[in-house]
């Protein structure tokens, strides 16, 4: 397929011109990458979900209703009710918010400030030694643990929720961009431009940053993964998204002693989180094999 | 050794019409387009070509080591003593390889397996192919130690090949090829990867073991001068086929193939004080993935014709075992031509 | 070799040392205050004195940090908020449970993915090949405590073979020990599995590309004799190394997997030291963790002389 992706200017504001390209470059993509396609597709439904939740036949995903306790899924509760009588389709499809912000707040954070404490280790030798070690101490902290820390000393919110699995992320992040800088620093070219009075800041956008990109758009889709498990499970362990809030994690707690009476509470909300992870994980497998099959290697 | 003598020995390799593709995602790769020849017990025959005419390629496919997801022999025939190599089952063809007919490679740093001791990998030819025990296995790789004349054997024998040099590293090679007394030794650029002097000196040992051994050899080179100090009989390929086959002194006597006749002037003569420049062959070797229609090597070809751009020249037996194909075949002697 | 071990020793101290400052200025560090975060809601001004009292939060944090990493340099973890008692008796009790649990996990987790990801390498781009990377991918997808209850609805309450929950110590017999260990062990393995198996694939897979494989096909060897033999060896570096790492998989899986099948092991004090937010406890299992975490890897590091010749210290 060799239709290129920008012809003249003016084309490119026309819906039917997005449209056709679309329709030529889909399919191709979806020969070579079948997973990954699916994946990106899953994503985009999950997002849907996330976002127009409100008008896809949900009722207050909060509203108890006690007359309603426990009721099997039916015509009237698809998902059934929960223990305190609240829709379970309604909480499932507001779920999806949470762990969809979670996941990619916590990829995009991550992802920042890792770059950033990552590309100053790799250039500046007194910083880097101090701050590897705190990178080792905090990678040698299971990520859950560290998490369960910081949520057992602040109160319970998205925020510190993502906070708290950014900051056990962060570390792979900066130990990828370090291993990254130092590789590229050798380079030849980083070096002639080094030797022709290029300032720092200069080179580190200019040369070190877009050899940057792709691993750590791989690694940032993984972190997503990871990260919406790790919230379900803090949810799970009641350390994460406050009771109310619906998360799929949550759900699947609050059913902890109901799973033989009332097993839809867990098998919805495990479907959907199982799926998004699923198709994230496949997503970025696409992007590695795309980007560059030899990150396959690493990753 | 006169020229006839030679040609007493028994036949245990025919290759005929061999063919080997590789079909890849930009097309189908004929790196065999059709080649035969034979080898006698004893005798020592070399297959000289540049990089890419396939004498790798044809030398894998005797030993059926081709990677069959892109390769695959897909037809002609390889007779090991009257039984088709290409009919065998995986089990029998395991048999033959390392037992019968034994190969080694070009790079001896990399064909060696690093963690394990060289003893141990002489030791396992012969205890997968000889049924020796353990110990039996190790004083046996002993001998061939001492056979290749690696110096202090007794300590070098649980060396790891890291530990020790390239020369020493083929010497290995040749000692775990040998170990079971093959009948035929096939040899890729053994002494490609190697100092010149080292070069000698393995060639030197290849040289006095053949005399010992009887094994018939397949040495496959680009070097000429390797040719020349080893071979008895010579193939010359070109993109996949055979141009030229000759006994090696009628072969630099009276090269007949346009190609060979390059080759040979495009060598460095001590004899030449001239300070000419060396004559290079113009041009490059044809892509293998497009059939090649006519003779491979005309638009090289000094004396091409317009015939020679249809028709695909056969083998013709120009007498005193020599065959060219060519449709004009070089007639004036080489040095005469020099 | 020697030097080196010191040396790897010495590192390690540092990180532990690193990983007992970040433990304790968490309670530092975060925002709020967190005695009245760990009071609760209902707390009187006495109960968050008092809490804080307890943590040390009164005092200078030099003060606080030295006296508490000297009695932790003399195996003493602190105390429980909640309970009063000793954090290091109350993990003392649950430690068997959780070890039962790893060591299970450990075997069914290598004992699949090692062979599995060495087939999936040798019959790479084959059906074989696309089923396992297709399965391991699932394994690294699903949560923990999915699998669990997938297990638990498919095993124990469908077919009825296995008990649902529940912990037998090992001095009350064997087969109850091991039969309640099943599930939880599948479990929790799956992930793990998943990615030892990948990693072996990708280890294997560059390795058979290697001349000397060639070498060895050209020998006569056959398929099994060479993977076994020959390649192996040489993959075994960044399999064991992911071996390693993982552990740190296993450990977070830990938790979700006692809460979900109610086994009494550290993971379950740790739920509940969260669901009360008794910090000391969660302080000193974070501590007993990474310890173990730091200590295996030092110890799988060491190790790789025995696989790789050409590695020297």
């Amino acid at each position: 397929m060799n239709t290129p992706i920008f012809s003249s200017v003016s084309s490119q504001f026309s819906i039917s011109y997005w449209w056709s390209l679309a329709r030529v470059r889909i399919p191709a993509l979806y020969q070579r990458y079948p997973f990954a396609v699916l994946g990106a597709f899953i994503l985009l439904v999950m997002i849907f979900i996330a976002l127009f939740a409100p008008f896809l036949g949900t009722v207050d995903p909060q509203a108890v209703t006690p007359l309603n306790r426990l009721k099997q899924p039916s015509s009237e509760f698809w998902f059934g009710t929960d223990a305190l009588g609240r829709d379970v389709y309604s909480r499932v499809m507001y779920g999806a918010r949470v762990s969809l912000i979670v996941g990619i707040s916590v990829a995009l954070l991550s992802t920042l400030i890792g770059l950033a404490i990552g590309l100053i280790t790799g250039f500046v030798r007194a910083v880097d030694a101090v701050v590897m070690r705190i990178m080792d101490g905090l990678m040698s902290i299971p990520s859950i643990l560290l998490a369960i820390a910081l949520m057992a000393l602040t109160k319970a919110s998205i925020q510190n929720v993502i906070i708290a699995i950014t900051l056990a992320e962060i570390p792979r992040v900066v130990r990828l961009v370090r291993s990254l800088v130092l590789t590229l620093r050798e380079q030849p070219y980083v070096e002639a431009a080094t030797a022709s009075g290029t300032p720092l800041m200069k080179t580190l956008i200019r040369h070190i940053l877009p050899n940057t990109m792709a691993p750590l758009l791989v690694q940032a889709t993984y972190i997503c993964a990871s990260a919406m498990i790790t919230e379900a499970i803090l949810s799970f362990i009641g350390a994460g998204t406050p009771p109310n809030i619906p998360s799929w994690g949550n759900i699947m707690a609050e059913s902890r002693s109901l799973f033989q009476l009332a097993g839809y509470l867990i098998l919805f909300p495990a479907i959907f989180l199982s799926i998004t992870v699923l198709a994230v994980n496949y997503l970025g497998d696409g992007l590695r094999d795309a980007l560059d099959p030899r990150l396959s290697r690493r990753m | 050794m006169s020229e006839h003598s030679q040609y007493s020995g028994q036949v245990v390799l025919e290759v005929n019409d061999l063919r080997t593709y590789f079909y890849t995602r930009d097309g189908v790769v004929r790196s065999v387009d059709g080649i035969s020849f034979s080898v006698r017990q004893g005798e020592t025959l070399a297959i000289v070509g540049e990089s890419g005419c396939g004498k790798s390629v044809t030398s894998l496919s005797i030993l059926r080591l081709i990677a069959s997801p892109p390769g695959k022999i897909v037809s002609g025939s390889i007779k090991f003593h009257e039984k088709d190599l290409l009919h065998l089952s995986d089990d029998e063809m395991r048999n033959i390889r390392g037992d019968k007919i034994s190969m080694i490679f070009q790079e001896p740093m990399t064909s060696l397996n690093p963690v394990l001791t060289v003893g141990q990998q002489i030791g396992e030819v012969l205890e997968l192919h000889r049924g020796c025990s353990k110990e039996e296995a190790r004083s046996r790789a002993l001998e061939m130690l001492k056979l290749v004349n690696i110096p202090e054997p007794e300590n070098r024998i649980d060396s790891y090949p890291h530990q020790l040099s390239g020369g020493m590293r083929q010497r290995i090679m040749i000692a775990m090829a040998l170990a079971c007394d093959p009948e035929i030794l096939i040899a890729d650029e053994p002494t490609t990867a190697l100092d010149v002097t080292i070069q000698a000196q393995i060639l030197n040992l290849i040289r006095g073991l053949r005399d010992r051994t009887r094994a018939a050899i397949i040495l496959i080179t680009h070097d000429l001068g390797v040719v020349a100090e080893m071979a008895q009989r010579v193939v010359v390929m070109y993109a996949g086929r055979k141009v030229e086959e000759a006994d090696v002194f009628d072969l630099f006597e009276r090269p007949l193939h346009p190609y060979t006749l390059g080759l040979l002037n495009s060598m460095p003569r001590l004899d030449d004080d001239s300070q000419k420049r060396l004559t290079e062959i113009p041009g490059m070797v044809p892509s293998l993935r497009t059939e090649i229609i006519g003779c491979a090597f005309a638009p090289r070809c000094p004396s091409a014709s317009a015939r020679c751009q249809t028709d695909s020249p056969i083998l013709q037996d120009i007498g005193n075992h020599h065959w060219v194909a060519c449709w004009h075949p070089n007639e004036i002697s080489r040095i005469n031509n020099g | 070799m020697f030097s080196y071990i010191v040396r790897r020793l010495g590192a390690t101290v540092v990180v532990m040392a690193v990983v007992a400052f970040i433990v304790f200025s968490l309670l530092y560090l975060t925002p709020g205050d967190p005695a009245a975060v760990i009071a609760g809601d209902v707390a009187t001004e006495d109960d968050i004195k008092r809490i804080r009292q307890s943590l040390g939060l009164d005092q200078p944090f030099i003060v606080r940090f030295g006296a508490w990493l000297w009695s932790l340099l003399h195996g003493d973890l602190g105390i429980s908020i909640f309970t009063n008692l000793p954090v290091t008796k109350l993990i003392a009790q649950r430690i068997e449970p959780t070890i039962s649990l790893t060591i299970c996990t450990l075997i069914v987790a290598i004992i699949t993915s090692v062979p599995l990801g060495t087939i999936a390498a040798a019959r790479a781009e084959s059906k074989t090949d696309r089923a396992i990377m297709g399965f391991s991918v699932l394994g690294f997808s699903l949560p923990v405590f999915v699998l669990a209850y997938l297990l638990i609805l498919l095993f124990s309450l469908q077919l009825q073979i296995l008990p649902v929950q529940g912990y037998r110590p090992i001095a009350e017999g064997f087969w109850p020990w091991l039969k309640h260990l099943i599930l939880p062990s599948l479990a929790l393995g799956t992930v793990y599995a998943a990615l030892i198996t990948r990693i072996t694939r990708a280890s294997v897979l560059d390795v058979l590309a290697q001349d000397y494989i060639r070498t060895a096909q050209a020998k006569g060897l056959e398929e099994r004799n060479i993977l076994i033999h020959h390649a192996l060896k040489n993959a075994a570096v960044p399999i064991i190394t992911i071996i390693g790492i993982g552990i740190g998989l296993l450990i977070s899986g830990a938790v979700v997997t006692e809460t979900v099948f109610a086994i009494p092991g550290i993971g379950r004090l740790t739920v509940d030291a969260i669901l009360r937010r008794d910090y000391p406890i969660i302080q000193g299992v974070i501590l007993i963790f990474s310890a173990t975490y730091v200590i295996i890897n030092l110890l799988i590091d060491l190790s790789y002389v025995f696989f790789d010749p050409r590695i020297r210290y």
